[in-house]
């Protein structure tokens, strides 16, 4: 019986959960971090369960209020969105459960308040995903932007700039989208993705139908930050408390990636913007720009953050490469950096996390060799992550990268294939450049006197990170299963 | 159909392309953040009427059925989906200027200014 509601369920539970964090509040202030952590966990439970129940009987499709589609809403719960809500949420989950301590020291007394705006980003981020509906889409866009202003707002002193920032440009982004989907539906009639797409190709002449791709391009863009419209990212992750920026770097943007995917390949239709109009190779030019711009910006950072920002920026660009290669290779390689990223960010937002809560810093140039030795479990995940982003194997980032390349040779485009290889050496070059000071430079004379004692955070934080950690091994292992599982998310007549 | 038909016929539109410019050049050009902010609102309100005016049928009544009107032809009654959706959008751009308030007095109280280029000098 819960299967059938499991669409609905999952946003529902969040919600529920951000409506009674504030009413338990008043009563226990200290409830509302495990009420948080138990939602993640119960959500990401049965994310898992639904995942396997849509491999072994297929999708499932959920109708609000038994209404119908297309005059009905309906949720979707298929191979690619039950994949990418299991992501979401168990990355979700480990940062919450990372974010006690951070959202303690950073935002004493307000955790009653943060934990439920986090709870509403989560109904967003899940709603985005598992909506068939063009509008419904549109309004969980905007609830988990409001809720990321209101999570980066909060930072430190320049945070509020840098999140009304993104407010302006995110809200440009959510009209450009309201408009293009104004266009669709008054040229079709129905605002439902399945009903579109049969709709669609008998009116693909229609300018008013590349008009509201073009829009849509373009507002999702900017949710997902790639190259030209990145502008609100750096600031935004810079300054935003480092339990926040854990949890939006991560995923807010692989959301907005999967909702381009969703709209793209499964609204649109492959055939449509990437043969007959050339978008897919505008998003690939664009995102390989991206790519580069990134890479090259975050080795000119100082601080771990920004760079790590700016290293976000780059790694968007692989999956927009991804979708704009518009073949399999390229679609497994979108997809599955998707969830590679996730892990990856996450991990590494939380160690610079981690790292500005114990040195009360994050600047690259006064890391040394103590570090290692004050922390040496939080490095080897850091470690990890970063060996990971620069793409060696057996890690999870090579495997991505891997068939992304494929899928630039399949296309003959050798230009983005130059770009993949040469991004993986400026990955490498700002990587390699913390790893060679927290390992081998030794730490200033003056310093060295002092006594280095072992002073590893605390577990509630180390766990987290270093399930991440394992679990980006565990994935580049385990990555063929992943990729068979794949090819059953591309819409019909992909390969 | 001639030019002028074209343009008088599409007054609407014209219009709404009108108030979309008007709210791009107050988000991007002007340097107080509450003129930003108001640039956003116009923006906003440009895409509603665009839905609005879309809806809009010569000749219809209100999707309530009445008893000598049939509702076998669709043409007697106006679609009432659009101003629906955009009841959602205009709740949505409420509190998207709710929170953009909250985050002007924050940025008010850390810096005693809304000029950008005040702001941007002081943040260096």
């Amino acid at each position: 019986m819960i299967e059938k509601n499991l669409p609905a369920i999952i946003p529902l539970l969040f919600l529920f959960a951000s409506l009674i964090i504030p009413l338990l509040g008043v009563w226990k202030k200290n409830l509302a971090y495990p009420i948080a952590t138990l939602t993640a966990l119960a959500s990401a439970i049965l994310s898992l369960y639904g995942f396997v129940f849509v491999i072994l009987t297929g999708p499932i499709n959920y109708y609000f209020g038994g209404w119908i589609p297309p005059i009905g809403i309906e949720y979707v719960y298929d191979h690619l969105s039950s994949f990418v809500v299991l992501v979401i949420n168990f990355v979700a989950l480990f940062v919450i459960a990372y974010s006690y301590q951070p959202v303690e020291k950073e935002l004493p007394g307000k955790q009653t308040a943060y934990y439920s705006v986090v709870m509403l980003l989560l109904t967003g981020f899940n709603g985005m995903i598992i909506t068939g509906d063009l509008f419904n889409l549109y309004v969980f866009i905007e609830i988990s932007s409001l809720a990321s202003y209101a999570l980066i707002g909060v930072g430190d002193k320049k945070a509020p700039f840098a999140a009304f920032k993104y407010l302006i440009i995110g809200t440009i982004g959510a009209s450009f989208y309201l408009l293009g989907i104004g266009y669709l539906y008054f040229m079709s009639g129905t605002l439902n993705m399945n009903d579109l797409y049969n709709i669609l190709p008998h009116m693909n002449d229609s300018p008013t139908i590349i008009v509201a791709l073009i829009l849509i391009v373009v507002g999702l863009g900017i949710k997902m930050a790639i190259f030209p419209m990145h502008g609100w990212l750096p600031d935004s992750y810079t300054h935003a408390p480092s339990s926040s920026s854990a949890l939006i770097a991560p995923i807010g943007t692989k959301v907005g990636a999967y909702a381009m995917i969703r709209l793209l390949y499964f609204v649109f239709g492959l055939n449509y913007f990437s043969q007959e109009l050339a978008v897919s190779d505008l998003i690939a030019i664009f995102s390989s720009a991206g790519i580069i711009f990134g890479s090259i910006l975050a080795i000119a950072q100082k601080e771990m953050k920004r760079m790590l920002a700016y290293s976000s920026v780059a790694q968007i660009g692989y999956i927009g490469l991804g979708i704009g290669l518009a073949n399999p290779f390229g679609f497994i390689g979108a997809v599955l950096h998707l969830l590679n990223h996730a892990f990856m960010k996450a991990t590494l937002f939380m160690v610079a996390g981690s790292i500005i809560m114990k040195e009360g810093h994050s600047d690259i140039f006064k890391f040394d060799d103590t570090y290692r030795k004050k922390y040496p479990w939080t490095m080897a995940a850091f470690t990890v992550a970063a060996l990971s982003m620069v793409g060696l194997p057996p890690l999870a980032g090579f495997f991505s990268k891997w068939y992304l390349a494929l899928g630039t040779i399949e296309n003959s485009s050798w230009l983005f294939l130059a770009v993949i290889l040469i991004s993986s050496l400026l990955n490498a070059v700002y990587f390699f450049r913390i790893l060679e000071k927290v390992y081998m430079k030794s730490p200033e004379a003056s310093a060295a006197k002092e006594e280095i004692k072992r002073n590893e955070i605390q577990f509630s934080m180390l766990i987290p990170i270093l399930v991440l950690a394992i679990g980006l091994i565990v994935l580049g292992i385990l990555n063929f299963i992943i990729v068979e599982h794949i090819y059953k998310m591309m819409p019909e007549g992909m390969l | 159909m001639n030019l002028f038909d074209f343009i008088a016929g599409h007054y609407d539109y014209w219009f709404i392309i009108i108030l979309l410019a008007i709210g791009l050049y107050g988000m991007t050009v002007k340097k107080n953040l509450v003129k930003k902010l108001i640039g956003m609102t116009i923006f906003q309100a440009a895409v509603i009427l665009f839905y609005i005016s879309s809806a809009i049928k010569a000749d219809a009544t209100v999707p309530i059925i009445m008893e000598n009107l049939p509702v076998d032809n669709p043409a007697n009654y106006i679609n009432p989906l659009p101003h629906a959706l955009m009841l959602t959008a205009i709740v949505v751009g409420v509190a998207t200027v709710g929170v953009a308030f909250a985050l002007l007095i924050l940025i008010y109280k850390n810096y005693k200014t809304l000029d950008e280029n005040e702001l941007l000098e002081l943040m260096k």
